[in-house]
């Protein structure tokens, strides 16, 4: 017991350093790529002068001053704009100031968007955007998970037979991302049956009773699920049942079918068990995938989550909202990946620190 | 080499390969087929192209061969022009003034969708002046009002609000055709538009030209710039093949190539490997991508660039790595360096090769990934600037509400295309992977 509680913690700490590795990288490199090496900064240079310019120009009190005197006001009030928002110091400098600021999740505020309750605070919006994201794709996932585990042990079982097929032939139809079978849910049960909303997580205005507010969004959940599940359910239960079916056929699941242990004892002890760390890994995989996909899944359904803040800011060109939402997305797939990690530290007795293909 | 080639023969063995082989083939013939209809800067110019190009085309039109299966007949667009006058299209000059009368058949159990009317005149100094009038086939007569005709005029009929409260607040291209019985269905029969211009000097002429705009057009519809969809229909096909193939040509390459380097060299080298590929893994993949569409540039070729170098270090690599560690250990890669090979050598000409049959299913099946993420990104309008790509079709139809509206035709089309292309190249990839791992050959 205590030589597998080290061994889970070693393997933990091992990973929390690399994954926090991961997380640096990835920040930086996306604030490195949304400064473009400085190129925002002159974005965001040009419109302070423009917006200093026209405020200057357009103020009663200072008219009749001489141009001169207006252009010394003006260059005075750019100056304490540029100070304000850090523009004067290098890039690079700025850059690792960005990266302390980012994974402390000191995030700034927000240039052009503002949260619901009407705050600038990224931390505020984000937070505000995030209980969105989690609860579909959470519903999502999980569905995905136990249901291609149970399809896939009951397939197992019915290796060859009318359905197994028919999940082998549907199959192909997961190289499909999930906003594509979106389009055509929204196609079918939004603008030709009528029965389900378009897009949004509640009715417009939302209900007050909390149980009608609770029905609302799972009425507006559903396309969206159904979308995220169909795109990947069959190519999981394919995965799922090949792999049993490969465990199913070696030689100690022989011996104790032979031994005439109980087929539920055989499918549980000797094919889950082995199965369950590979099927964690493609788990991860497929979450990963995933995520990356709420970005656009979540702009089709109008789904008020991470995924179309992101959105959002890139079309406001709102530099912090970007750098923030894909610090979350680190973060996001870094604790994805860390608790599959020690799920599978735990069901796999092989991991040690180390070990050749120990992680993902 | 061996294995690919038995491998391959085993294809025919799976009807779903042979299907998938079926649909690439035929994708790949649409490709070439778009190409060589439309080449390459004309599918610009026409994709690219305003008003000016698609004046004769309607907006928002469905595809024309819908009306086979409808009982209701769509229109079709008509045009009729004083400068390819027939028999129902005449223009007589007499002295100074110039009659034009523009008459067509409407068969159609619809209104049209527009109704505009373009002139050209020539003149010195004084404009030519014009009387329009509009005949119903029961006989009666609309007036149109008069106008002055400058060099290149047009009246857009269906926007004269003065003619829309004449008619008893109908929009124009509804209260001209309608029927005074059943005002809900246009009037089939005879129309005529009449011109009665007046010139003011000896040279000068009118030109007219009025296009009933339908509802209905050419194999695809058009879209809200009134844009042949067929031009980006067609066009959508090399640059998603292009695309997915150069893009996977790429990664998997450079991934086997350097997998090898790690295998061969180990140590630090190997460890390097291992570690940016854990980093690369669970990199925030797409909107990094975006990031880089929004800030920098959406060309297609920099987006290729981009999403190559960001999924080199893939899961792939621990895969090959894997493989790679056993023929390591080899006699014949030991008779290589035996024989003196250099460590280029070894990895390019032995290593690399065996990892092939490996590499092709998953080859394969990045293709459809990579088409859909094309896709994707033209869907959030990041599409390349100028190439007609089918995700810019759906961004276009996402952006105007087609699905909102009932333009289902302008959402289907490049989603039947897409999904054409994810599974041809995921049944032929499945069936692949079947075949090159014999542990799933049997199940």
């Amino acid at each position: 017991m205590t030589d597998t509680l080290r061994r889970v913690v070693t393997y933990t700490v091992y990973r929390v350093v690399a994954l926090a590795l991961t997380v640096v990288v990835g920040v930086y490199l996306a604030i490195l790529i949304a400064n473009m090496g400085g190129y925002v900064d002159q974005i965001r240079k040009a419109q302070i002068d423009e917006a200093i310019g026209a405020s200057v120009l357009g103020d009663r009190s200072l008219q009749g001053l001489p141009p001169s005197e207006l252009r010394r006001i003006i260059d005075q009030r750019k100056e304490i704009e540029y100070k304000r928002l850090g523009l004067d110091k290098p890039f690079i400098v700025r850059s690792f100031s960005y990266l302390w600021d980012a994974l402390t999740l000191n995030l700034g505020r927000a240039e052009q968007l503002s949260s619901d309750s009407g705050s600038r605070q990224v931390r505020l919006i984000l937070l505000e955007r995030l209980p969105a994201t989690l609860l579909l794709f959470g519903t999502a996932n999980l569905l995905l998970f136990f249901f291609s585990l149970f399809a896939g042990l009951w397939l197992s079982r019915r290796y060859g037979g009318f359905w197994d097929k028919l999940v082998i032939a549907l199959t192909p139809t997961s190289a499909a991302p999930a906003w594509f079978y979106g389009i055509f849910l929204i196609l079918i049960f939004a603008s030709l049956l009528k029965v389900l909303p378009f897009g949004g997580m509640v009715e417009a205005p939302p209900p007050k009773d909390t149980l009608q507010y609770a029905l609302s969004v799972l009425k507006h959940m559903i396309l969206p699920t159904l979308a995220l599940w169909l795109s990947s359910i069959f190519l999981a239960i394919y995965s799922r049942r090949t792999f049993f079916l490969i465990f199913a056929s070696e030689d100690y699941v022989e011996m104790a079918r032979a031994k005439g242990l109980p087929s539920g004892i055989i499918e549980r002890r000797y094919i889950l068990r082995p199965t369950l760390p590979t099927i964690i890994t493609q788990f991860a995989f497929l979450l990963i995938g995933l995520w990356g996909g709420a970005i656009i899944l979540e702009t089709v359904f109008n789904w008020p989550g991470i995924g179309r803040l992101t959105f959002q800011a890139i079309g406001l060109y709102d530099t912090p909202v970007i750098v923030a939402s894909t610090v979350i997305y680190a973060y996001l797939l870094a604790l994805t990946v860390f608790l599959l990690d020690i799920i599978y530290a735990l069901v796999d007795p092989r991991v040690k620190v180390g070990a050749e293909g120990g992680a993902l | 080499m061996t294995a690919l080639r038995t491998g391959l023969q085993q294809i025919r063995r799976y009807p779903s390969a042979l299907v998938g082989l079926g649909i690439i083939v035929g994708l790949i013939v649409l490709a070439i087929a778009a190409v060589l209809i439309i080449p390459y800067d004309e599918a610009i110019r026409l994709w690219r192209g305003g008003e000016d190009i698609w004046q004769e085309s309607p907006r928002y039109a469905r595809p024309a061969w819908l009306n086979l299966f409808s009982a209701k007949k769509l229109p079709e667009t008509i045009v009729l022009s004083t400068l390819s006058p027939s028999q129902t299209v005449t223009k007589i000059r007499a002295d100074k003034t110039v009659t034009i009368s523009l008459a067509f058949e409407y068969p159609y159990d619809d209104f049209p969708s527009e109704l505009t009317l373009f002139f050209q005149a020539q003149y010195r100094e004084l404009l030519p002046y014009a009387r329009l009038s509009w005949r119903t086939p029961d006989g009666r007569e609309i007036s149109l009002g008069e106008r002055k005709l400058s060099a290149s005029d047009r009246y857009s009929i269906s926007q004269d609000t003065r003619l829309e409260r004449r008619l008893g607040n109908r929009p124009p291209e509804v209260g001209l055709f309608a029927s005074p019985t059943a005002p809900q269905l246009p009037l089939k029969g005879r129309y005529e538009l009449r011109i009665i211009g007046t010139l003011f000097e000896e040279n000068a002429d009118i030109d007219a030209k009025l296009v009933v705009y339908g509802k209905v057009y050419g194999l695809a519809g058009t879209d809200h710039k009134r844009r042949d969809l067929m031009v980006a229909l067609l066009w959508g096909a090399p640059v998603a093949l292009a695309f997915g193939f150069i893009v996977a040509v790429g990664t998997s390459l450079t991934t086997l190539i350097i997998a090898a380097i790690g295998a061969w060299y180990g140590r630090w080298v190997d460890a390097l490997i291992q570690r940016i590929t854990e980093v690369n893994i669970i990199l925030p993949y797409l909107p990094i991508l975006i990031i880089i569409g929004t800030f920098y540039s959406r060309s297609i070729w920099v987006m290729m660039i981009a999403i190559t170098l960001l999924s080199i270090f893939n899961a792939g690599i621990k895969v090959y790595r894997a493989i790679f560690l056993q023929i390591k250990e080899s006699p014949y890669i030991e008779a290589a360096r035996a024989y003196g090979a250099s460590d280029l050598r070894i990895i390019v000409r032995y290593m690399a090769p065996r990892i092939i049959p490996i590499l092709v299913p998953g080859f394969v099946t990045l293709i459809p990934s990579l088409v859909f993420l094309e896709a994707s990104l033209g869907l959030l309008g990041l599409g390349d600037p100028v190439l007609p790509t089918w995700g810019k079709i759906l961004n276009d139809a996402q952006n105007n509400g087609a699905l909102y509206k009932g333009y289902y035709y302008w959402v289907l089309s490049p989603s039947v295309l897409l999904m054409f292309t994810a599974l041809g190249f995921s049944m032929l990839g499945f069936a692949l992977d079947r075949i090159f791992n014999p542990r799933l050959r049997e199940l």
